[in-house]
């Protein structure tokens, strides 16, 4: 099993869950976020002050799926989020030792 | 033919019927007086239920016009004291207007201050006092009245937001009412009083509605407060951003509304002054909104939300003298002038010096009432509003655009009385509370949030 982390633009949001979906992946956690990495922030400006805002709103989802899927989600993200500007995100990859279903005590790809 | 002829000889018989009736019976005595009782009353009916609305909208301009408008521009954790500093204004200059300071602003007393006849709301009762209003009962302009001394001290909390006790900032804003507004309140609007423009001041300054009484005492007071208290914790360094202009944007959209109470309702009745005040009101704020947006987009590149309603602001502050003595026109002229000079004072010279004014209470209502009073000299305008007779009672010219320049030399010693008591008062004030109960907040409660520390709760609670 790995772990799947992927840091999107906002607006790619929708792009991305349909390819995964696409892929055969049932089920993810999306949060909203916010962070930077090469690409700087914005500045606002209140009343002639200036403010700098370097942390800009992102979406993260986090999905746990089996390896021999997760080439595929990979792809899927990546073809779907991709705009080619500075910004676009990155993907985390991880191997997850163990999941349990709360429902029923099922284990391993099982339980996804 | 014949049947047109037999009509009009018809109707000639009918009317000198009628004319011979009317020589031959006079309306008797008392039918005429219970006529004439009839208009009087019809009158104060109508002129009564605009000024009640007025009272209800000035109202609506603190709570919650202005409490959205500066709870907006602070930080989320000073979001509830910024409103509630506000509100607490409602509470306690209602009560002191009733036991003292309807008094001093109001009786007769001397050329600087009240009497102490109205105490407790002595004889303030239904019926009218025709110094003041014929047509409307004494109690309504009390009323209303009260409405501006709660804004007033309201507009200061700007400048001293995010940093001062609560306990600091009521005590301060009542003997700030009882000791600067009153007596501006009375040398400009009481009878007998310095400036007072149609009840024999030595100095008749026009002020329609408050823009010395109102925006100048508390912009120069607040700019006043700003340099005593010193920055927040951080400030400039930290980014300090609105937390909120979404409500602010409500705000100052209530504050647009509630000034037509303000403004047209300073008419004191329900007559053509009061549209002509009404619909300068409007012109200014348009105008006024559309020259700091203006200004900003060039200055900037972006015209901002927070800018366009700052300007709607700053042209109300600059309207509000004027409204009941200036051609729309000369409206549109203040409003403009007063958009662009406010945004110059809010964005440059704050700056320049560096006083944290947080709010902006000196920019827009200090600066903006200043140009306001001066203004309404230069535009003012005997027909719309014939204030100044001669012996004869033929109409003088008001202004210094219809030749009246001796004027703008009135405005100016109003101006000046108002920033001199403003100045002088605050500084008196503002020592005596902080030898006594001390002004600001410790710099750790700073930081922590005044909502927190000051009343033990929080403005958004996210996870419940």
């Amino acid at each position: 099993m790995q772990k799947i982390e992927a840091i999107i633009q906002p607006s790619k949001l929708d792009a991305v869950k349909d390819a995964l979906l696409e892929v055969g992946i049932e089920g993810m956690t999306i949060l909203e976020a916010r962070g930077h990495g090469r690409q700087k922030g914005h500045t606002e400006f209140y009343r002639g002050r200036e403010y700098t805002v370097d942390l800009l709103p992102k979406v993260k989802l986090e999905m746990v799926v089996p390896d021999e899927l997760a080439d595929k989600a990979v792809q899927a993200i990546l073809s779907s989020a991709r705009t080619g500007k500075i910004g676009d995100g990155k993907i985390f990859l991880s191997k997850i030792d163990d999941a349990i279903r709360i429902r029923n005590d099922e284990r391993g790809s099982a339980a996804l | 033919m014949r049947s047109r002829f037999c009509r009009i000889f018809l109707l000639f018989t009918l009317c000198s019927g009628c004319l011979a009736f009317a020589q031959t019976t006079a309306v008797p005595a008392d039918q005429l007086a219970r006529l004439q009782a009839q208009v009087a009353q019809a009158q104060s009916a109508a002129d009564n239920s605009w000024m009640l609305v007025s009272a209800a909208l000035v109202l609506l301009m603190t709570g919650p016009g202005l409490a959205l408008f500066y709870g907006g521009l602070v930080r989320r954790k000073n979001v509830l004291s910024t409103m509630m500093q506000s509100f607490a204004m409602m509470c306690i200059i209602t009560v002191l207007w009733a036991l003292v300071s309807y008094s001093l602003a109001f009786d007769s007393g001397t050329a600087f201050i009240g009497g102490l006849h109205h105490l407790f709301l002595r004889g303030v009762g239904l019926a009218p006092d025709p110094d003041y209003s014929a047509t409307i009962p004494l109690q309504t302009f009390m009323i209303y009245q009260l409405m501006f001394a709660i804004i007033t001290p309201a507009l200061i909390t700007g400048a001293f937001a995010e940093r001062m006790k609560f306990s600091a900032m009521a005590v301060f804003l009542t003997l700030w009412s009882i000791f600067v507004y009153s007596p501006m309140a009375h040398m400009v609007w009481g009878k007998g009083g310095l400036l007072n423009a149609s009840l024999g001041g030595r100095f008749p300054c026009l002020d329609f509605a408050g823009g010395t009484v109102v925006h100048v005492t508390s912009g120069v007071s607040a700019l006043v407060c700003a340099l005593y208290l010193g920055k927040r914790v951080g400030y400039p360094r930290e980014a300090m951003p609105p937390h909120s202009v979404v409500l602010s944007f409500i705000g100052a959209c209530l504050l647009w509304v509630g000034w037509f109470g303000f403004n047209a309702g300073s008419a004191l009745g329900s007559g053509p002054l009061a549209t002509s005040a009404f619909v300068n009101t409007h012109f200014a704020t348009a105008a006024a909104a559309i020259f700091w947006a203006g200004a900003e987009w060039i200055h900037r590149g972006k015209p901002s939300a927070l800018g366009a309603i700052s300007g709607a602001v700053a042209g109300l502050v600059a309207i509000t003298p004027a409204a009941g003595f200036v051609q729309p026109m000369s409206a549109l002229v203040i409003g403009a002038a007063a958009g662009a000079f406010c945004y110059f004072m809010v964005v440059k010279v704050k700056s320049w010096f560096g006083y944290d004014d947080s709010l902006d209470a000196f920019g827009v209502h200090g600066a903006g009432g200043t140009l306001g009073a001066i203004l309404t000299g230069v535009f003012a305008s005997s027909a719309i509003n014939p204030i100044f007779k001669d012996a004869k009672g033929n109409v003088l010219p008001s202004g210094v655009l219809e030749g009246n320049g001796h004027q703008l030399l009135n405005q100016l010693i109003g101006v000046v009385i108002a920033w001199t008591i403003s100045i002088v008062g605050t500084l008196i004030l503002l020592k005596l509370v902080d030898m006594t109960i001390g002004l600001r907040v410790t710099p750790e409660q700073e930081v922590e949030g005044l909502d927190i520390t000051q009343h033990g709760e929080e403005g958004y609670e996210y996870a419940s």
